[in-house]
């Protein structure tokens, strides 16, 4: 393997200048590969669209290629869905709702819903190396973090079919009809839960597309959906690009909108649905400030902040990528920061000590590289981890950028990779002005050792997910969504429910 | 009452981070038990064994303790198994003051170190000049070095001076003699109280942090370990000098050193992989180890009775 | 003090005239009541009194009022924001019979429409009444919107509701009192400021609902009205950034598509429903729903320990 070794020049000095007090990550003891095998993944040469309960080949006859971001090799053929087959799969999913599905006693759905979170669990292995393949993610992130999360949200779900007249405070609810639903990229099975599985259990029925990037995990839960038996119409998958996304959302037979992706096709999609009287949720971008107070757990903290933007190679709408550390520990904080983010194992997404993966795609590494590139020429200063980067495929050192004014590019713009912005401050009140000078307000992060000072600061933050000393932290029973441009409506919990379905 | 800075360094010692930083249990938790994720195959895995056993404090530290006792587990300090002569020796053999002088003379100038456990261990609940003499003592017969146990007492109900004073105290009898600081973490009660002693004995001059005596339920575990590591790191950042650490008690398994290996290596990083800063204390370890390097060689599970028990 | 002239004999003399004093209905902005910036003004459905026609200008400064207002709103109790509010059904009783005459007015100007004195005693009766039940409201919503989430791990979650910020009302043209009402309490109950276009119709009504703020003890810039063409109000009203969520009251086809296209550029909440006019009598116009859709969940963690 050829190696490029990657690191600016002002990193590089900057490393040698703080010399003998910086750790030293080498290879006194290496940890030998260990990848997850691929073995046992039986993935097909292609698939077609599934679509009433049958796979079906798309209208145009087109396919695409779905392939390895960690590798460029290809992994299989997809449909690339078109208006004749959004056609389909809307009537298909009215009649399932009108039929079948729209009859079936309420703990009968929730049966299904079991059975799938069931066999989620059963397959969760194989899920997660087709996750990471598909994807690019660490085998440790698809194997703890998206497959549990998203079997927990089938089976929490499940338990709500039956139990929605309690769900509202005693209000009458009634399900929608046909949800239409696009997700992102970024947790490609998790997303697919997190729309099919209240939808479901509420009494809807959905047509469902998959980011182009992404496609495998969700073709398999269509298989699971089969191996669940579930009423043939109820979920139709429709793999393609942003045509097919465009085709569903403005199908005059669907009855709901529900929508992850990024802040500027969220409001296309709203201006598309106006007048309509369509429903809508929205789950769109965030750039999050995540707080850090002299007081803090410092050492945790930097845990969390590592967590916060590296995880998931900082492909994550909730990312804490605007680090906002009080001017006193700043020094202090940012040695721990580099030596911890020094430590961090980029590599082969198979692999299980892996820790950052590979970017999802050449376009998404691009559009990183650009940002970059914006910091760097705005003045503010870079520092890259001293890594190999693998030959082939996408990737993309652990970075972070201090001296970053407030109005800089890599300040405001959702950079959706691993790269993270440090900002000081010097008292709660500009911390706090600072937090929330931002039009997206989906979530944030305070470190902080004083409980009162905690909660004050949470209840002014203008987002819709706050973590105290702690972050990116999910649960099925926990509501997700965001304040401001970051969308409306909420995913998990009780409040998720409520998006697909009619309360009087 | 703390000790303020200007007291403290008054007296001519290192700096004390005033106060000690808080310590989020739940993270910390949460960092410990994902680093025990860590998968550690093959070759990792061979050296991570060799690399534990040459950081192994083969440790005795029973009432029932004779000299016969210790020089059997001399031996096995020497060599652990005789069928793989490469491996080992261990990095030193714990036994009580009154077992130093069997111990120095079995390991001669091996190299394998004789650690005494000093101060009225365990509890360390005698008066200051007791506790000194206990320590000359044991250096007079030869120990290399001095596991000393912090007055838990006295931390407890605030009187940091005095642990931080005594732990100077005994350094000086030392000299040059390693010392090693048992904070006793399973009486402390919390990971804010591990951070806080950690700090007071580092900045008071010990060479080595201790997790436990083996005595108490908990000893050591990862989480808490961690917790002293960073400490060590901060010390580190701020003076530039090196403390090592030792986990003890409770540690009996290959995975166990192995998750413990992981910690220091992604906490402390390479400097920190070597006896002089990273001790195992364990009495039961170093079988499991030995089972699990032969299984290693020949890929069959071993049983224990295929292992000398010392 | 001998000459004992009667003081009003001059008024009472047979032919004598006296000229009533006509009154121009200002807007209410930030507490105040203020003239269009424009200079605009419009007349009465019953031709007899002037009122202002509002402008761009005018949405923008009351947009403005009511962003100052915010934090201070939502950080009052809530209840003291439900005693507030009662405090206003306590003033509007008290001033009942005017709140009746403007009704019977602006039905007055309506053609061919009876006035109905009964009708104007019924709206005013359910507006007052519609006032308390919101003030109930105050401090009860949030127990019901709100949830503990049992995550599975070391952590304490829960989820409460918050204000979303300055909502946008369009305000129901008819009935004018106890639509203003049932459209303006459930949004500023739970700590939002609004800006209100008011009912075409009948302006006057909504007025003088503004002086029965005015006299309770509403801070400034809470609750804005303006007057004039809703049709004209409802673009820079939806367009404004500054607005969070608007809510559409019997807004249909090109206009609905267009506003919410609008709505859209900053992903502003919408919510857009048609009612007739009896609709606001019945009892589920009211209540918890209507909140529902002027608040934000926020969720937030803590470590707590297994």
């Amino acid at each position: 393997m050829t190696i490029k070794l990657v690191e600016p020049e002002a990193a590089a000095s900057q490393n040698r200048r703080q010399g003998e007090r910086r750790l030293n990550f080498g290879d006194a003891w290496t940890y030998a590969p260990a990848p997850e095998s691929p073995d046992h993944v039986r993935l097909q040469d292609r698939y077609e669209l599934f679509i009433d309960g049958k796979w079906q080949a798309p209208s145009s006859g087109k396919y695409y290629t779905s392939t390895n971001p960690a590798t460029e090799a290809s992994i299989a053929e997809v449909g690339h869905a078109g208006e004749a087959d959004v056609e389909k799969a809307v009537a298909a999913a009215r009649k399932a709702f009108e039929g079948e599905w729209g009859s079936l006693r309420p703990i009968e759905r929730g049966k299904y819903l079991f059975r799938i979170a069931r066999v989620l669990q059963e397959r969760a292995r194989e899920f997660a190396i087709v996750e990471s393949m598909d994807g690019g993610k660490p085998i440790k992130e698809s194997r703890d973090f998206d497959l549990p999360q998203a079997s927990n949200f089938f089976f929490y779900c499940a338990g709500w079919a039956d139990k929605l007249q309690y769900a509202f405070n005693g209000r009458s609810v009634s399900a929608l009809g046909v949800a239409g639903q696009v997700i992102p990229w970024n947790f490609p099975l998790l997303m697919a839960a997190w729309k099919i599985a209240p939808a479901l259990a509420c009494g809807n029925t959905v047509v469902l597309k998959p980011a182009e990037t992404t496609p495998l995990t969700a073709l398999l839960l269509a298989k699971v959906v089969e191996e669940a038996e579930l009423p043939p119409g109820v979920v139709n998958i429709l793999t393609g690009f942003g045509d097919t996304g465009a085709a569903l959302v403005k199908h005059p037979g669907i009855d709901k909108v529900a929508f992850t992706g990024s802040t500027a096709v969220g409001k296309q999609i709203q201006k598309v649905l106006a007048g309509t009287g369509k429903r809508m949720t929205m789950e769109l971008g965030g750039k999050a400030a995540n707080i850090v107070f002299a007081d803090a757990a410092l050492d945790q903290a930097v845990e969390g902040i590592i967590n916060g933007i590296y995880f998931n190679q900082g492909h994550v709408c909730c990312a804490g990528s605007r680090l906002l550390v009080e001017e006193s520990i700043h020094d202090q904080l940012l040695d721990k920061l580099k030596d911890r983010m020094q430590s961090l194992r980029l590599g082969d997404p198979l692999d299980k000590n892996t820790d950052v993966g590979a970017i999802n795609s050449k376009a998404q590494l691009e559009r990183i590289k650009h940002l970059v590139e914006a910091g760097e020429a705005e003045g503010a200063e870079r520092f890259s981890i001293r890594c190999d980067l693998p030959e082939k495929g996408y990737f993309f050192p652990p970075t972070l950028f201090t001296r970053v004014a407030q109005s800089s590019r890599i300040a405001q713009e959702e950079i959706f990779g691993p790269v993270l912005s440090v900002l000081t401050f010097r008292t709660e009140a500009e911390a706090l002005d600072k937090a929330n000078n931002t039009f997206y307000g989906l979530s944030a992060g305070i470190w902080s050792n004083k409980g009162s000072r905690l909660f004050d600061i949470a209840t002014k933050l203008e987002a819709g997910v706050i973590w105290g000393n702690t972050y990116n932290q999910f649960d099925a029973t926990s509501p997700f969504g965001g304040y401001k441009e970051s969308g409306f409506g909420r995913e998990g919990g009780r409040h998720g429910l409520a998006a697909y379905l009619n309360i009087d | 009452m703390q000790v303020t800075k200007q007291e403290h360094e008054g007296r001519g010692r290192l700096p004390l981070p005033l106060p000690s930083p808080a310590v989020d249990r739940v993270a910390v938790e949460a960092r410990a038990a994902a680093l025990a994720k860590r998968s550690i195959k093959k070759q990792a895995k061979r050296q991570g064994l060799e690399l534990s056993i040459s950081m192994m404090d083969l440790t005795t530290l029973e009432g029932s303790d004779t000299p016969g006792k210790v020089q059997a587990l001399c031996r096995k300090a020497l060599l652990p198994d005789a069928s793989r002569p490469s491996l080992g020796p261990v990095a030193a053999v714990c036994v009580y003051p009154q077992l130093v002088g069997v111990a120095k003379k079995a390991l001669g100038d091996s190299g394998v170190n004789v650690a005494s456990v000093a101060t009225a261990f365990p509890s360390g609940l005698s008066a200051l000049d007791v506790r000194l003499d206990d320590t000359r003592r044991a250096i007079g017969d030869g120990a290399d070095e001095i596991d000393m146990v912090i007055d838990r007492g006295a931390f407890l109900r605030g009187e940091f001076n005095q642990v931080s004073d005594e732990i100077a105290a005994v350094k000086q009898v030392c000299g040059d003699v390693h010392l090693k600081v048992i904070l006793e973490t399973g009486e402390l009660g919390s990971y804010d109280n591990v951070r806080h002693a950690s700090d007071l004995a580092l900045a008071a001059g010990t060479d080595f942090i201790k997790t436990s005596t083996g005595k108490i339920e908990p000893a050591a575990t990862p989480p808490v370990t961690l917790v002293m590591l960073e400490a060590i790191r901060d010390f580190f950042y701020r003076t530039g000098r090196r403390a090592g650490m030792k986990p003890a008690g409770g540690i009996r398994t290959a995975k166990q050193a192995l998750h413990y290996l992981v910690l220091v290596k992604e906490t402390l990083g390479d400097d920190w992989l070597t006896p002089d800063l990273f001790r195992l204390g364990a009495s039961s370890l170093l079988n499991d180890v030995l089972m699990q390097i032969s299984k290693l060689e020949s890929g069959a599970y071993e049983a224990a009775e295929y292992f000398s028990k010392d | 003090m001998t000459d004992r002239r009667d003081p009003t004999a001059e008024r009472r003399r047979p032919g004598s005239v006296r000229i009533g004093v006509k009154k121009t209905w200002k807007m209410y902005i930030g507490g105040a009541f203020v003239r269009s910036e424009s200079g605009r003004y419009l007349v009465t459905r019953d031709g007899s009194e002037n009122y202002c026609r509002a402008s761009r200008k005018d949405v923008r400064d009351a947009v403005k009022a009511a962003v100052g207002a915010q934090s201070g709103w939502r950080k009052r109790t809530a209840m003291n924001r439900g005693q507030i509010l009662y405090r206003l059904a306590e003033v509007m009783e008290a001033r009942r019979s005017e709140l009746e005459a403007s009704l019977g007015r602006a039905a007055a100007g309506q053609n061919g429409n009876a006035p109905g004195g009964s009708d104007a005693a019924q709206e005013v009766d359910a507006a007052i009444d519609r006032v308390v039940c919101y003030a109930g409201w105050a401090d009860k919503f949030q127990s019901l919107l709100s949830s503990s989430n049992p995550v599975a791990g070391p952590h304490f979650g829960f989820s409460v509701p918050e204000p979303v910020g300055v909502v946008g009302i369009l305000a129901p043209e008819r009935p004018s009192l106890l639509g203003l009402i049932g459209a303006v309490c459930p949004v500023i109950v739970s700590g939002n400021t609004c800006v209100v276009a008011a009912s075409d119709r009948d302006p006057r009504t909504a007025i003088a609902v503004a002086e029965c703020l005015a006299t309770s003890d509403f801070p400034g810039g809470v609750i804005n009205i303006l007057t004039g063409s809703r049709d004209e109000l409802a673009e820079p009203l939806v367009r404004h950034k500054g607005v969070r969520a608007v809510d559409l009251w019997n807004v249909d086809g090109e206009q609905a598509k267009a506003l919410e296209g609008f709505a859209a550029d900053n992903v502003k909440r919408v919510q857009r429903r048609v009612f007739e006019e009896l609709d606001w009598y019945d009892a589920r116009t009211e209540g918890l729903g209507f909140i529902e859709h002027f608040v934000e969940i926020k969720t937030v963690w803590h470590p707590m320990g297994a």
